[in-house]
């Protein structure tokens, strides 16, 4: 029996949604098996040779810590997350302005930008004890870490995309009698939108990572302290879970951030294939 | 109002580099308020050079180049500039590009819209309102880039080959609608083209340039009655002047 199948109209965003995403699941199918192989291989290394958990806890071990201390996790994510967030926001906002008067000011460029590189190897293994000093044991130290550590792939990214506008339109809006600042508002910022979020997309992929760092000094809550204590305790499977937690939480703003670029440059997806674009 | 719209004295440009390109070797031209002036010479002769000059986005290194009496050498704006390349912005639907000009001159923004929607019918650009400049084909860009230049608001109007990715059937329409608007809104129109017919069909001065460094080899007053219709390429009057126009052209070029 034929059973009518209403067809989903093909110029619905949601098809083209679907369509990818089931693209995706298949390309990244390869990567999943291997991912699963690799814990099997994994839990039955520890089983056959019966590895102290303290050392290395199986996979299996892990999960439990999930199952049974998963409530202790909701409260350490938010913080961290928190941080990772107003950080990356902190230095995207810095970053755009410092880009953009780096692009436009020459004197600014000559004194700014080696600077910004210059910041760039102060270790922060050094700078963030510095930073519970100045700044306290409350969220401000874990911010300045993500932020700094954001900032510079951003500033870095978006001056390019603000040199590489096309010279030619510029001087067309130009030959319309714009103002330097028109200049900048309808070519070069536009033009440098790629860019910033290609630059955002390598903060987004440090920021978790900064936050933990900026906690390793120390914080009442958070996924960075939770993996200290659980070290002192010797709860070797905790720190595991956390780290598969702090993972997720850096794919997840990762994939934020990919959506936050797909929304901000419709023009670069307007024909929807999926493959045009970065 | 004796005042030429556009007047070019005396202009010499040379590229500088390694291999320097000299350009423009004393390039005079006039064109009197509301006239339509074709540019016609070889390919790199320095046609768009010359047309950003006077868009003020190039300083020559002799010479004077003025619209309406005003120098343009490093003052951009005293002109509405079509270059050859369409450079629509990418990030700015059609309707949003044919504004740019008017926005930036400062209309308000929903009058500049209703004005452009209006036209978007005429330049056979209809529902194509919201598209993106990338969902266009190269024709649908180059007359979207027309009607963005001609709702800059300026007295001038510099265009840089506007018809060159138009097939002939558009082109012949696009002539006979142009003619219509310019009869319309008495702007002056310098127009660029490699096409001695066209140049013929639509102008009252048509300036023939000599290979580079360009000078101006020859000047044609063109007095068919207006409106002119495309029959009129096989007049006999219009093929003699067609060919006295590709004299002047080949008699220019390099032996
Ligand atoms: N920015 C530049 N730097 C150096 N040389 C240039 C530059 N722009 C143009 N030229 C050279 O100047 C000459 C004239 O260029 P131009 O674009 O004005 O020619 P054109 O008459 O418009 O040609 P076409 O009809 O092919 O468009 C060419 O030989 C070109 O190589
Ligand atoms: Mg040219």
């Amino acid at each position: 029996m034929a059973v009518e199948v209403p067809s989903l109209p093909r110029t619905l965003p949601a098809w083209g949604l679907l369509r990818r995403t089931g693209a995706a699941a298949l390309e990244y199918a390869p990567a999943l098996v291997l991912l699963v192989a690799l814990v099997g291989l994994w839990e039955l290394m520890v089983q056959v040779l019966d590895t102290r958990p303290y050392i290395l806890p199986a996979p299996s071990a892990i999960w439990d810590v999930f199952a049974e201390k998963g409530h202790l996790f909701p409260a350490h994510i938010r913080t961290t997350a928190v941080e990772a967030i107003a950080g990356i926001g902190a230095a995207a906002a810095g970053g755009v302005i410092l880009a953009v008067l780096i692009a436009s000011i020459p004197i600014v460029r000559r004194v700014l930008y080696p600077i910004a590189v210059t910041s760039q190897t102060i270790p922060m293994i050094v700078l963030a004890p510095l930073l519970v000093v100045w700044l306290g044991l409350g969220i401000e130290p874990k911010v300045t870490v993500v932020g700094l550590v954001c900032f510079f792939p951003i500033v870095v990214s978006t001056v390019d995309g603000l040199a590489s506008a096309d010279r030619e339109m510029v001087a067309l809006v130009r030959s319309m009698g714009a103002s330097r600042l028109e200049v900048l508002r309808h070519v070069l910022i536009p033009s440098a939108v790629p860019s910033f979020f290609a630059g955002l997309k390598i903060a987004a992929a440090y920021a978790v990572i900064g936050a933990i760092f900026g906690e390793w000094v120390g914080a009442q809550s958070g996924l960075g302290i939770f993996i200290i204590r659980s070290r002192s305790a010797y709860q070797t499977d905790q720190i595991f879970a956390a780290i598969v937690v702090v993972a997720l939480l850096s794919i997840a703003l990762f994939v934020a951030v990919h959506l936050l670029a797909r929304v901000a440059s419709p023009w670069k997806y307007a024909n929807d294939q999926g493959e045009n674009g970065s | 109002m004796s005042e030429a719209a556009v007047a070019i004295r005396g202009l010499r440009h040379t590229y500088p580099g390694t291999r320097p390109v000299e350009v423009l070797d004393g390039v005079d031209l006039e064109a009197a308020p509301g006239a339509f002036v074709s540019l016609v010479g070889p390919s790199g002769c320095g046609k768009s050079t010359l047309l950003q000059v006077l868009a003020g986005l190039l300083a020559p290194d002799a010479g004077e180049a003025l619209i309406e009496g005003r120098s343009t050498i490093g003052e951009p704006g005293l002109a509405a500039y079509m270059p050859q390349k369409d450079l629509l912005l990418p990030w700015r639907k059609a309707i949003g590009n044919a504004v740019l000009g008017a926005e930036i001159a400062g209309e308000p923004k929903a009058e500049a819209r209703r004005h452009a929607l209006d036209l978007f019918e005429r330049f056979g650009l209809a529902g194509f309102e919201e598209s993106w400049p990338s969902q266009l084909s190269g024709g649908m860009r180059q007359r979207l880039a027309l009607l963005r230049t001609f709702l800059v608001p300026r007295h001038v109007l510099l265009l840089d080959e506007p018809f060159g990715a138009l097939d002939a059937i558009t082109r012949r329409e696009m002539h006979q609608w142009l003619q219509e608007v310019w009869a319309s809104d008495a702007r002056t129109v310098l127009f660029v083209t490699h096409d001695v017919e066209e140049a013929l069909i639509l102008s009252d001065v048509a300036y023939v340039m000599t290979p580079r460094p360009a000078r101006m080899a020859a000047r044609f007053e063109v007095n068919y009655p207006r409106p002119r219709r495309p029959e009129i390429v096989t007049d006999p009057k219009f093929v003699a002047d067609k060919a006295r126009l590709l004299a002047a052209l080949d008699g220019t070029s390099p032996e």
